[in-house]
């Protein structure tokens, strides 16, 4: 295969004497350097790095201890989302309730409808979303969460603390689920 | 034959040009997606990488910069560190050791500072939170330049982690930064990708 050919090999017979022509076949054999190219495609193709990372803006609120400075949010138009262990989400509208009753178990999967859902019931101007993550919850949650923020086209939307009542709900409903 | 060799080298043409190495990274960090399609910055970047056990490193992108922030840690808190120490710091990719054995950590050798060994910057509570010191640093030191404010967190990273450091952010007064995510789909029927329709319509009919 890799050899080239000797011209023809002999040609017809010439008279005795007379010296055989020497024809070289013009056609070079390609193989090995197509080899050697796929080769390098390989490693091109290994090493290259097709998707360059991207990145999420994030503008966090000055904290403030005097409460005239702080945002208020209208209760009829905040909702809170608590992340908690195993990608679960929790969430109640207005202000938690004293026995817990409006408050409620969900997952990422629902979580857009549940937004789009109270985006759909409130006034633009007063909607406000408050992500809560609790000590269990992971990064991943909580970009994705502030992600479901940009798809939604909702425009206030906070990072804060969660407080010890949701923390205890979540504890109590997270064991109840899980036995 | 020829056809085929033609092809094989328009492809391997192709990958040469477009092929861009991977910077070295202080940890192999898998970040979570997001719809955001703005490219992560390369210039001037202060990037804090969290791993999935929890540990901070912190990489400066310039290396002028590296030395500038050292110095200034320096200066600040009197680490000790001799004019040696802080010109190794320019090599230094990232670092990631607590600022009481920062001498011995610019003291190893570039490939000794990779792996899971490292102890990372100490960011366990806050009282113990030294990614503060060095963003304070380097702050101090892009005073007046633009300064290129990342995270990039493993999507296992455990919350409080990422909030001790948006706290060290917080209390330098630094409200913007970005956070590294990988590209991912808008979900369709969404508000956002009908948005981006009407986006790309109204600024189609302009034209």
């Amino acid at each position: 295969m890799a050899d080239i050919g000797e011209g023809g090999g002999g040609g017809h017979k010439k008279g005795p004497g007379v010296k055989k022509g020497k024809k070289v076949n013009p056609r070079v054999d390609l193989t090995p350097m197509v080899d050697l190219g796929f080769l390098l495609i390989t490693f091109f193709i290994f090493t290259t790095t097709m998707s360059t990372p991207t990145a999420m803006s994030l503008y966090l609120p000055k904290d403030t201890e005097k409460p005239e400075e702080q945002n208020k949010a209208k209760e009829s138009g905040a909702l809170t989302l608590m992340l908690a262990k195993d990608r679960n989400v929790f969430y109640y509208e207005g202000i938690l309730a004293e026995d817990g009753s409006n408050f409620k178990s969900t997952n990422f999967k629902e979580l857009r409808n549940i937004i789009l859902d109270k985006k759909s019931r409130t006034d633009a101007k007063d909607l406000v979303i408050v992500i809560k993550p609790n000590k269990d919850s992971k990064f991943k949650d909580v970009v994705d969460a502030l992600d479901e923020m940009t798809i939604n086209d909702i425009k206030r939307y906070a990072l804060v603390d969660i407080a010890e009542p949701e923390q205890k709900l979540i504890e109590v409903s997270q064991g109840a689920s899980q036995q | 034959m020829t056809a085929f060799c033609d092809v094989a080298f328009l492809l391997l043409a192709f990958f040469i040009l477009t092929t861009k190495f991977k910077p070295p990274e202080a940890i192999s960090v898998t970040t979570p997606n997001s719809v955001s399609s703005k490219a992560a910055e390369d210039k001037n970047q202060v990037l804090f990488t969290i791993s999935p056990e929890g540990k901070v490193f912190l990489s400066l992108s310039e290396e002028d910069k590296r030395m500038d922030v050292v110095d200034d840690l320096n200066k600040r808190l009197n680490l000790q560190l001799t004019d040696a120490d802080i010109k190794r710091a320019a090599k230094a990719e990232f670092f990631a050791s607590p600022l009481s054995t920062l001498k011995s950590y610019l003291s190893l050798e570039p490939d000794q500072r990779k792996g899971d060994a490292l102890p990372g910057i100490p960011c366990v509570d806050s009282t113990n939170n030294e990614v503060n010191e060095w963003l304070a640093s380097a702050v101090n030191v892009f005073f007046g330049a633009k300064m290129n404010l990342m995270v990039k967190g493993d999507q296992d990273v455990p919350y409080p982690t990422f909030k001790l450091v948006i706290d060290a952010f917080k209390k330098n007064d630094q409200m913007k930064f970005q956070v590294v995510t990988n590209q991912e789909a808008v979900p369709e029927g969404s508000p956002l990708s009908k948005k981006q329709r009407e986006g790309a319509a109204s600024s189609s009919a302009e034209q």
